[in-house]
């Protein structure tokens, strides 16, 4: 579902992306581990058309989407959860799902959205800005699923937000992986939600795939290492 | 300095000048309404708003000269008309604008400043060039002419009553292009943070050009209605551009109420004063106030609360 191949990318002249690899598989949940300043963030910026690419390319069900802006990117079917989820803080809940219905033209917001995420559905009149970092990152996740993704990129999800809530979002994530059957990227640092959310496992070390292993055959200690500072 | 006057002499100069300044309101509203789009919400400080409003107010000159000529039975409505087209001028000079100076500046606010500065200047001299320096006005059909008495000293300018319905018809109407159309959700999600508006499918770069467009093009209406109550000259944009930015800072740069009464409390004041004390006077007290009060609620008269 989403193609990446011989991906660089750079700041200027310093390079942070040394030629990535991969690929996603229709319905697979993929996370990618690393520690901070390996490449998670660039990676999820530079799919997203936010960090240009410098050279190779990246491909959504067969469509190359490496030179298309952002709002192109979004309507060939790739949607983004940022780091720290960036919500519009002024608009209320229900607007902010609505921005992600611009590219279908739908003015309803689908009720399998707020069945996914009920709070959502009670607290719809509030601003954005008002709702716990909890409630901000299902709507940021809501509002990525409004726009109908093929693929869903989701950049350090557990960032701030407690254990409990933690556990909950990866049945929610697998969830929607069942009932959409979207592929779905994680980039995340936490190794226990990893474990519990992924089909497989990259791991990216100073900008290169290091390792890359399904979830069933993965060494828990290995992992483990990559991310110990 | 009321000891000159009897309490019915008073009460109607209070009257007549309250009049007049809701007549100021108006055109400030309609000013600054352009401006809270453009530099509330957009953020492009627009030194060039006041050279779009009188781009509007030429183009109704012109429609006024054009229809008294060549169809004179259609003089009673040509207001509507030239209304309409300097919304359409304006609109697209602001999109032209937009398409070939601010798109390269939204990373760079404070360059809109110096070059809006320019271009207000290209745009003054243009207006010289064209329509001469000297000052036009427009004739108005009989029925926005004379006035209504309501007492034997208190009378009500007609044109005035029609700026007024026409401000308050454009201010819901911005109501409900900003919140309540799919337009004004994405110009709200794009001035909020662009990059993201980008990554949920909102062409941003559209929308940018909307919304600038739509801010001119309410400056031209105000344009229009400003030929009313005064003559155009080249220059006359630049009075008033201080007093809507202004209003914009003081009512509370993202609030469309804020906007509002900001310029109700501006104008009133300024209009009562200017009666009783000199014109300077009358600014430097407005100032003050509203210096005073900005410096007590730096945000703004109306300010959203949330966690940002």
């Amino acid at each position: 579902m989403l193609n990446v191949a011989h991906y660089h990318v750079a700041y200027g002249q310093s390079e942070v992306l040394h030629g990535l690899d991969f690929t996603v598989a229709p319905g697979e949940i993929t996370a990618i581990m690393g520690r901070n300043g390996m490449g998670k963030t660039t990676l999820m910026k530079s799919l997203m058309g936010i960090v240009p690419t410098s050279d190779g390319a990246a491909a959504v069900d067969g469509i190359d989407i490496t030179s298309m802006k952002s709002y192109d990117r979004v309507a060939n079917g790739i949607a983004y959860v940022p780091q720290g989820r960036m919500i519009f803080p002024t608009m209320t809940v229900q607007e902010n799902i609505e921005t992600g219905l611009s590219i279908s033209g739908r003015s309803k917001v689908p009720d399998d959205i707020y069945e996914l995420f009920p709070v959502l559905l009670d607290m719809k009149g509030r601003r954005g800005g008002n709702l716990s970092g909890g409630q901000q990152q299902q709507l940021a996740i809501a509002r990525a699923l409004a726009t109908n993704p093929k693929v869903l990129l989701l950049d350090e999800p557990t960032e701030g937000i407690q254990p409990s809530i933690i556990r909950e979002m990866a049945r929610v994530l697998r969830r929607i992986r069942d009932e959409k059957d979207l592929s779905i990227v994680v980039s995340e640092q936490v190794l226990s939600f990893a474990l519990d959310v992924a089909d497989r496992v990259l791991v990216l070390e100073n900008g290169r795939l290091v390792h890359d292993e399904p979830r069933a055959s993965v060494d828990e200690e290995k992992v483990a290492a990559f991310l110990s500072v | 300095m009321f000891a000159d006057y009897t309490w019915t002499e008073l009460g109607s100069i209070f009257a007549m000048q309250g009049f007049a300044g809701l007549i100021l309101f108006s055109v400030f509203v309609l000013m600054a309404l352009g401006l809270a789009i453009i530099f509330g919400q957009m953020g492009v400080i627009n030194m060039a708003h006041g050279e779009f409003m009188i781009l509007g107010a030429y183009v109704t000159y012109l429609c006024s000269n054009l229809v008294e000529a060549y169809a004179p039975s259609l003089f009673g409505v040509y207001f509507f008309f030239a209304m309409a087209l300097a919304f359409l001028a304006a609109g697209a000079l602001g999109a032209l604008v937009e398409w070939s100076l601010i798109r390269h500046l939204y990373k760079r606010p404070l360059d809109t400043l110096l070059a809006t500065w320019g271009l207000s200047l290209i745009l003054q001299q243009a207006y010289r060039s064209i329509f001469g320096a000297r000052e036009v006005g427009v004739s108005l059909p009989n029925w926005l002419l004379g006035s209504v008495p309501l007492t034997d000293i208190i009378e009500i300018p007609i044109n005035g009553i029609f700026v007024m319905v026409l401000t308050f018809v454009i201010a819901i109407g911005v109501y409900f292009i900003l919140f309540r159309s799919r337009m004004g959700m994405q110009t709200r999600a794009v001035v909020q943070n662009r990059v993201m508006a980008g990554a949920v499918g909102i062409n941003t770069e559209k929308v940018d050009r909307h919304t600038f467009a739509l801010g001119c093009g309410i400056a031209g209406i105000a344009g229009s209605a400003f030929t009313m109550i005064g003559s155009t000259g080249p220059t006359a944009g630049q009075l008033y551009i201080v007093d809507t930015f202004l209003i914009v800072v003081f009512g509370g740069a993202a609030s469309l109420i804020g906007t509002i009464a900001s310029s109700f409390a501006i104008s009133q004041a300024q209009s009562t004063m200017e009666f009783f004390l000199s014109g300077s006077m009358a600014k430097v007290l407005t100032l003050l106030t509203v210096v005073g009060i900005l410096m007590l609620r730096p945000e703004g008269l109306f300010s959203l609360k949330i966690r940002r």
